[in-house]
């Protein structure tokens, strides 16, 4: 590989038109959301006149506060689930043979590829008649259901990793079936659960469809949905501001986690696309 | 220590294989016996239904008089080595090793020093607190032995322990684990498809083929006395060499020519129906170079053959002459086929190969003249592969 | 002693040396029918119950606004619907983001892929630093670019003639919307194509070096072929997820200036007109029109399944 110093500026100088891609948009949302609103139409990139009201106003605005609530519990709940029956299945598929399990792979491929607004509009009329709209098992159900191919997939090669050899290894050394499992098979599994479950919770979190179609209040309405609703009413003389703090809000968690497990989401978000 | 006996123990899927058919076997306490045979033979099933890991369709296992069949590996006490090591990723060597004691309740310090007792007969001290991840290949697999050897089982099982290892390592660690299990003498079941390593390790030789136990014996006795084709071809390297022949007016006829019936010969084809066509078998160690035995007397007996050398590759303490025969003097043998799976392929050619004395003067285009000795003449029949001669 | 084994051995060949778990099959079986059936039931219940009750419901006249009128009409609401200017251009609309977009995601994702792959300085900071876009709500990125393309307020619009404004035309919408959804989606793009780089061996690469071959013809007889089918996955993954597109439209233009997919009319036929018919009608041909799509993939270009769907 070209070590010299030319390759070196080179590099550095592809790497820093890389880097200006991936930052340049959210360095603006950034900025936007500590810029003073009197000088929102001043078009500079950075603030000109830095202030954290744009801030301190979403916080004080009880929908976009019930909207974070609703974003975190729903997520947090569709992720549980869809990892709990997500992990089962994913199980199945890795270790076991069974007549039945292409069709399980191919349900999860299938679903996978939906376009989610075929389902908007039955799901609309399905849950106003059982009573789901604008609730959150009427959001956790689609949310589970859309995260669960992901969670099949993405487990299913880290289970497919794990040596058979260790479990019978663990086995001779004297284990029973649940120490094999407890002592060998979950400490390796570990590792693999958590980043499927960022990358649930990451499916989860990212919706917008299901939330405003599927929502008529800030009962269930989740953060990204209730942004979308700062349209200028009368407690914000502009929702620019609004708009881009609770952008930022929503947006620095996901970030945090996803640089913390960077290496591990790669593996999981191109795990199987491969192997194909 | 213990003894292990199978009677009639049979391997069968649901789908309607059969891995494993009616194999009686008993093995003595403190033996080292070598199960053997190409990929598919049922060997690696056999291992798994003595340790536990597979379910026997049918027959008995007894460890120490005691039948087993329905009980968990982990009450058999019987230590496993894998051929992938099997070594717990998330743990150190320490742990690793420490494992089955660990399952087995034992106190901190006791366990303690009995891994420090396996770490020190496996020269593997140094790495008590690495992660496998962090050895070589050699070292894992004595990070696996220690682990079998750590709680003194009743038997090890060991599948394929060391092809994963490059074949200097694996020569070295052939010999440790002869040592190790001699200073130990506890009975291990070994599993195979290298026959090298078969001949040099086991007390006894298990050589299986489709789920079926073709002979079981020492080394001498496979390697001399052959029951059928298969063990014949197997066993051996480089193999025996096989030849279409028939027998008319008291002589084989084959491409090396007219050879008279022997008395054995003779008695052994009387006693199978005297066929008039056979396979025979001369193993290259039989051939000699004719050319260094000028000057003494030729043995009354000693019979001859020629033909132009092929290829010759010079070992240093032995040369390998291969001389190409005629089209159509290969046998075609399912018991052959299965014995050269995986290994040999050249010798599928029509050719003779013949292992001669370092200081044979032939040379690649030359003509050899070989003689051998018509006592190492084998006559199997061809259809079923047995051994006549053994069979007299 | 079963020694003898004279007699023609007559039993069959064991199957595949796989390991046998020591369960027989049937438990087996049961077993792995009893841990997917949970995730089966929810997938099935949660798509199939409502894509089947969708084709019902397209196939009535259905109007919540009026409910007394609801009658079964046949193939009427698809015919109102294929015979809509505004369903037409929504489908060109779609149709060309997600052509434009994914080619160019390609591309870049390719050369981002490059990058992330060989660079030789700080590989660790790229390969973070390119997941921020994967991470980011896609709402809220759509915000950003949204007020960077607003006259007054974007740095963006500075850079063009005074009075732009951008996303008030059609076509400069369209190029937004796509920009919006390349930037978003290529470090995802990308991320494939790299794992698809690393399945081409590194020997392979030298000795086609040895044996003359410029970087470039490298790349194109080398490493190209060789990541078909991580290319392909890729692709398929991309196609159905950008036809899908329906937030950063939603969020840069609601539709204005026929900038409407036809994710988004189905949505504005159903919250904005309740029309319940005409909108699972939209819903069924958009299905439909996915499945062709997959189908081609698989059949004509034969690419295997890429891993699950995500955004």
């Amino acid at each position: 590989m070209d070590r010299t110093s030319g390759g070196i500026t080179r590099w550095s100088l592809v790497n820093l038109l890389v880097l200006l891609y991936a930052l340049v948009p959210v360095v603006w949302i950034a900025s936007l959301s500590f810029k003073d609103p009197s000088t929102f139409t001043d078009g500079t990139f950075f603030p000109t006149k830095w202030t954290l009201r744009n801030y301190s106003g979403i916080f004080e605005n009880a929908d976009f506060v019930r909207g974070l609530g609703n974003s975190i519990g729903i997520g947090l709940v569709s992720t549980l689930v869809a990892i709990l029956i997500g992990t089962m299945a994913a199980y199945a598929v890795a270790r076991l043979d069974f007549p039945g399990k292409p069709l399980v792979l191919g349900l999860s491929l299938l679903i996978a590829m939906f376009p989610q607004i075929s389902l908007v509009t039955p799901l609309f009329e399905i849950e106003r008649t059982l009573g789901l709209f604008d609730t959150w098992p009427g959001l956790i159900l689609p949310y589970i259901t859309f995260a669960l191919p992901l969670t099949i997939y993405t487990l299913s090669t880290f289970f497919k990793e794990i040596p058979w050899d260790l479990e019978k290894a663990a086995k001779m050394d004297g284990a029973t079936p649940f120490q094999a499992f407890r002592r060998v098979i979950v400490p390796l599994a570990t590792p693999g659960v958590v980043t499927t479950a960022i990358l649930a919770f990451i499916v989860c979190w990212n919706d917008f469809l299901f939330s405003i179609s599927l929502t008529s209040s800030s009962r269930a309405r989740t953060a990204p949905a209730t942004i979308s609703f700062f349209t200028g009413s009368s407690q914000f003389e502009n929702p620019t501001g609004s708009i881009a703090a609770a952008a930022i809000v929503i947006t620095v968690p996901i970030v945090v986690f996803v640089l913390v497990f960077q290496r591990r989401i790669v593996a999981g978000l191109t795990s199987g696309a491969v192997k194909g | 220590m213990a003894e292990i006996v199978l009677s009639g123990v049979t391997k069968r899927y649901p789908d309607g294989t059969t891995a494993v058919q009616d194999l009686d076997l008993s093995i003595a306490d403190r033996e080292f016996i070598i199960l053997v045979g190409p990929s598919g033979c049922g060997k690696s099933t056999t291992l798994n239904m003595i340790a536990g890991l597979e379910d026997i369709s049918e027959g008995e296992l007894l460890i120490d008089g005691r039948r087993v069949n329905d009980r968990a590996p982990r009450d058999r006490d019987i230590a496993m080595v894998f051929q992938s090591y099997a070594l717990y990723p998330h743990m150190t060597v320490r742990e690793n090793i420490g494992f089955p004691l660990k399952l087995a309740r034992m106190g901190k310090a006791e366990a303690n020093a009995k891994i420090e007792e396996a770490a020190r007969i496996l020269a593997i001290e140094p790495f008590l607190d690495r992660r496998p991840a962090h050895l070589s290949g050699g070292q894992r697999q004595r990070v696996a032995m220690g682990r079998a050897i750590v709680r003194n089982p009743k038997a090890f099982l060991m599948d394929e322990p060391l092809s994963n290892l490059d074949a200097k390592l694996r020569v070295q660690m052939r010999t440790m684990i002869s040592r190790l299990q001699n200073q130990l003498g506890t009975t291990t079941v070994y599993v195979t498809h290298d026959q090298t390593e078969a001949m040099t390790l086991g007390d006894r030789i298990v050589l299986m083929r489709r789920g079926i136990v073709q002979q079981v014996g020492t080394p001498e006795e496979l390697y001399d006395h052959p029951h059928n084709l298969f063990v014949a071809g197997f066993i051996g390297s480089p193999s025996m060499n096989f030849l279409p022949a028939d027998i008319s007016g008291g002589a084989l006829h084959s491409v090396l020519g007219e050879i008279p019936l022997s008395d054995r010969m003779r008695r052994a084809l009387a006693a199978h129906h005297s066929p008039d066509r056979v396979v025979m078998g001369v193993r290259p160690e039989a051939f000699a170079d004719a050319s260094l035995d000028r000057r003494r007397e030729q043995d009354a007996g000693e019979l001859r053959f020629g033909g132009r050398v092929e290829i010759l590759e010079s070992l240093g303490a032995e040369k390998f002459a291969y001389i190409d025969l005629e089209p159509g003097t290969v046998v075609d043998s399912e018991h052959l086929a299965d014995a050269f799976q995986g290994h040999s392929p050249g010798h599928r050619h029509a050719q003779i190969v013949a292992r001669l004395d370092p200081r044979s003067q032939a040379s690649e285009g030359r003509m050899l003249d070989l003689e051998y000795d018509p006592a190492s003449i084998h006559l199997f029949e061809p259809e079923t592969g047995l051994n006549l001669t053994e069979h007299a | 002693m079963n020694e003898d084994a004279s007699s023609t051995d007559v039993v069959a060949v064991p199957g595949r040396a796989i390991p046998v778990p020591s369960a027989n099959r049937r438990s087996e079986r049961r077993l792995g029918w009893m841990l997917c059936a949970p995730a089966a039931v929810v997938m099935l219940a949660v798509t199939g119950w409502p894509i089947v009750y969708s084709m019902l419901l397209s196939l009535q006249r259905f109007d919540l606004r009026f409910p007394a009128r609801k009658a079964w009409i046949g193939v009427d609401n698809y015919a109102t619907v294929l015979g809509s200017p505004f369903w037409w251009n929504a489908f060109a609309v779609t149709v060309l983001v997600t052509f434009v977009s994914v080619a160019v995601e390609l591309v870049l994702g390719m050369v981002i892929a490059l990058v992330m792959y060989r660079t030789i300085v700080g590989r660790g900071l790229v390969r973070a630093v390119v997941l921020i876009p994967y991470g980011i709500v896609t709402v809220a990125a759509a915000y950003g670019w949204k007020y960077a393309w607003t006259p007054g307020t974007g740095f963006l619009t500075r850079l063009l003639p005074a009075g732009a404004a951008p996303l008030t035309d059609h076509f400069p919408a369209i190029g937004i919307i796509i920009l919006a959804e390349i930037w978003k989606t290529t470090p995802f793009m990308a991320l494939l194509l790299m794992a698809g780089l690393a399945l081409v061996p590194e020997d392979a690469l030298k000795a086609a070096s040895t044996d003359g071959a410029t970087a470039w013809q490298r790349f194109t007889r080398i490493t190209l072929p060789l990541m078909k089918p991580a290319i392909l996955a890729a692709l398929l993954f991309r196609t159905l997820d950008a036809f899908r597109i329906f937030d950063d439209i939603f969020v840069l233009t609601n539709g204005a200036q026929n900038t409407g997919s036809v994710s988004l009319i189905a949505y504005h036929n159903l919250i904005g007109g309740l029309n319940l018919g005409i909108g699972s009608a939209m819903s069924v041909l958009i299905f439909v029109t996915v499945a062709l799509i997959a189908f081609v993939f698989v059949k004509v270009l034969g690419t295997s399944a890429p891993d699950a769907g995500r955004r």
